[in-house]
């Protein structure tokens, strides 16, 4: 038996680590990987207030989470890549404009 | 007896916390990819724990799996270095750490404090793949197709963001870009 609260403590750890790395990361892609982060965190409670509330629409939300970060990083590396190829770097710093 | 659910929820828990300070903590984006590989298994972990059994194997297969190799592969493909670093701000060094790390216990003790006697007893939601398939085509059908769709204009934008641009712009027709 945990307690409800330890997954949510857990839950807002993961995200916070999510917020930290979108904030002080330089690399776009390490950015990137910082959103999945939280969605992982974000699907935890998820699960976890689906046990709590002995509900299946929670772990049916994850799923669509899910669905919604994987096209999320199709669009979003895409969008690395164009970026790449016309500036030449992932440094976040130097993509400073937004005409090309 | 052993409190067996607790003891690998620390264990699933810590993994999770490791590897996310550890993402953190790298500077090459191939070991933050890495690290973020071991916090989704043990997410999946804690998901099994919690009787969520579907969702436990799509995190594996969807997220540890699909997602992750995207992201190792987009790595490789540009050939990321390490970070180059920059100077950040002194004020945000001086009161942004102690700031979020008085924030994170307040929110801590708060929510420990007042549902701390409520428990989640391990498997406590069977959710196998034929009940949650069945509540996918019943009652979130709508929401189902347009998910579908969603994914359909992720592939086409994709394709269309990542495709090489034309070689010559001075001799090939302007592109639109709107």
């Amino acid at each position: 038996m945990v307690p409800l609260s330890y997954y949510l403590v857990l839950s807002g750890f993961l995200f916070a680590c999510g917020v930290t790395g979108f904030l002080i990361k330089r690399n776009i892609i390490t950015i990137f990987m910082s959103i999945e982060l939280m969605l992982n965190g974000v699907n935890l409670s998820f699960v976890a207030f689906a046990a709590h509330w002995h509900s299946l629409a929670g772990q049916v939300f994850v799923f669509f989470v899910m669905v919604v970060a994987a096209a999320e990083a199709a669009i979003g590396l895409a969008i690395i890549i164009a970026v790449y190829r016309t500036r030449e770097t992932l440094n976040v710093d130097q993509v400073n404009l937004l005409k090309l | 007896m052993l409190n067996v659910h607790l003891i690998l929820f620390l264990a699933f828990g810590a993994v999770c916390v490791a590897g996310a300070v550890n993402l953190l903590a790298q500077t090459h984006p191939i070991n933050s990819a890495l690290s973020l590989i071991a916090v989704m298994a043990a997410l999946a972990g804690e998901y099994l724990l919690l009787g969520a059994e579907f969702v436990a194997a799509v995190q594996v297969i969807v997220y540890a799996g699909a997602i992750m190799v995207l992201f190792v592969f987009v790595i490789m493909l540009l050939n990321a270095g390490v970070e180059e670093h920059t100077q950040g701000s002194r004020v945000a060094i001086l009161f942004g750490i102690p700031g979020v790390l008085l924030g994170s216990i307040l929110v801590a003790w708060v929510v420990l404090q007042h549902s701390g006697t409520e428990s989640v007893p391990a498997g406590a939601l069977k959710g196998d793949p034929v009940t949650i398939g069945q509540l996918l085509f019943h009652q979130f059908l709508l929401p189902f197709e347009i998910t579908s769709v969603l994914i359909l204009i992720a592939i086409m934008g994709a394709v269309v963001l990542a495709s090489k641009p034309p070689t010559s712009p001075a001799t090939a027709p302007a592109r639109k870009v709107d």
